[in-house]
């Protein structure tokens, strides 16, 4: 093993079966890039996940821009696609979740975040990137840290301090004896553990899909050494079957990450009972 | 491999954000919302409402236009059956004044059949009277001349006032009443 920093691939590539080289297995050091630019000591740095996230943003900025710059009453093609995306997103799971009347406000919100996570999401499968860009915390982090503060300060503006108190920890009377204790409870996994867990799902998803993907796509060319070649074969059938796999799991935890933000908004604006 | 990234990896624990990361991302997400948010995502709602309305006028429109040949069909009924309402009228008063008419005619004809029977009836028995009278006169006269040839002298004057003529003339008559 050598101890190249300039190593682009996740793997060495002379390295195979039979040839005296351990299997390479994927770890967390899959998930560290050494920085494109800067100090990786230093918090001053320019990294591949940063470029794929700037990068993801103008794709997704770029679709919409020739989608909707001019957009027709009769659409063209795009722009229906684009329309279609947006209107899922929009009576599907906002209108659905929220309701019309009060939904329309966090339309735009809910649709960035629906295509940003589902774009940097993506890059898993994207080829020369194949790193989805949310498998690192602070992207998630940061939304799920957006959401929270929209979630605490608009439960503050409809129900003030007490009605704060109430609506986080799920006061109700009927509960008796158990109240207490039920507060606690709620207490906890609304206002703390929340913004971690709207998090760690998403991470943790694209996190143990790209360690799938970089398990079977590693073994695939790490046994392509005399009879190991069979077992190659299978290895690579199981990459493709985990890209179609992983594309499904890419949208659908975008999905369920602007499900659970329309939910916490949702939560915030009704009454609490 | 890496030795520095798996040293790395060793100190490093995956849930713990770096710093850069984050502002990045924020930075990314920020542009991403930004630019839907204030104007690509308007832009669309605009064209969205615009063909909302497009469709409710053509729907709107469909519906005028249902509705007007909808209430040109009723008037045009409503004409068809006054017409033949109309019609139906015009045959039953044809009728009735034909019968009208007929009865009016029969009327007239029986009354000019009577007239001209009851006409009949009165000449011939006026000319029956003035036929009697005169045959009374004659064969008065006629017997009386036969009576006086055969007697020899006019029995005219004494005739006339004894009327035997008229006694033998009624008499004649009763008899005939008899014989019939």
């Amino acid at each position: 093993m050598s101890a190249d920093p300039t190593q682009v691939l996740a793997f060495e590539t002379d390295c195979h079966i039979f040839s005296g080289c351990g299997f390479p297995a994927p770890g967390l050091h899959s998930f560290l890039f050494k920085p494109l630019w800067g100090d990786g000591d230093s918090n001053l740095y320019f990294n591949k996940t940063m470029l794929l996230a700037l990068l993801g943003s103008i794709i997704i900025v770029g679709f919409f821009w020739a989608a909707f710059r001019k957009p027709k009453v009769v659409p063209g093609k795009l722009q229906m696609v684009a329309e279609t995306g947006y209107d899922f997103i929009r009576r599907g799971v906002v209108y659905e979740t929220i309701g019309k009347r009060e939904g329309e406000k966090y339309v735009p919100l809910v649709v960035s975040l629906f295509f940003f996570v589902w774009m940097m999401n993506l890059w898993s499968i994207i080829p020369v990137a194949q790193f989805p860009v949310t498998a690192i915390i602070s992207y998630p982090l940061v939304l799920a840290v957006i959401v929270y503060v929209l979630w605490i300060s608009l439960t503050f503006k409809r129900h003030g301090f007490v009605g704060f108190f109430k609506n986080v920890t799920g006061y109700d009377k009927s509960l008796g004896a158990v109240l207490p204790l039920a507060m606690t409870i709620e207490f906890f996994s609304n206002l703390l553990v929340r913004p971690f867990t709207h998090a760690v799902r998403l991470f943790a998803n694209m996190f143990a899909g790209h360690t799938l993907l970089l398990l079977f796509t590693i073994a695939s060319w790490y046994l392509l050494n005399g009879i190991g070649i069979a077992y190659a074969g299978v290895s690579f059938i199981m990459t493709i079957v985990m890209t179609a796999f992983e594309l499904f799991i890419q949208a659908l935890q975008a999905y369920v990450f602007v499900l659970l933000t329309c939910t916490y908004i949702q939560g915030a604006l009704a009454e609490h009972h | 491999m890496s030795q520095m990234l798996i040293l790395a990896a060793e100190q490093e624990n995956p849930l713990i954000p770096p710093i850069p990361e984050l502002v990045i991302g924020l930075l990314a997400f920020v542009i991403v919302f930004g630019f839907l948010a204030k104007k690509l995502l308007p832009n669309i709602n605009k064209v969205l409402e615009e063909r909302r309305e497009a469709i409710e006028g053509g729907i709107e429109k469909a519906e005028a236009a249902q509705t007007e040949a909808q209430s040109v069909l009723e008037q045009y009924k409503a004409q068809l059956a006054e017409a033949r309402h109309e019609a139906a009228r015009l045959r039953q008063e044809a009728q009735e004044q034909g019968a009208a008419l007929i009865a009016e005619m029969r009327a007239e004809g029986q009354r000019q059949r009577e007239e001209i029977v009851a006409a009949g009836h009165t000449q011939i028995e006026a000319d029956r009277k003035a036929a009697a009278s005169a045959l009374r006169q004659d064969v008065g006269k006629l017997a009386t001349d036969l009576a006086g040839k055969l007697v020899g002298e006019s029995l005219e004057d004494h005739a006339r006032q004894s009327r035997v003529i008229d006694r033998f003339l009624d008499e004649l008559e009763e008899k005939a009443e008899a014989a019939r």
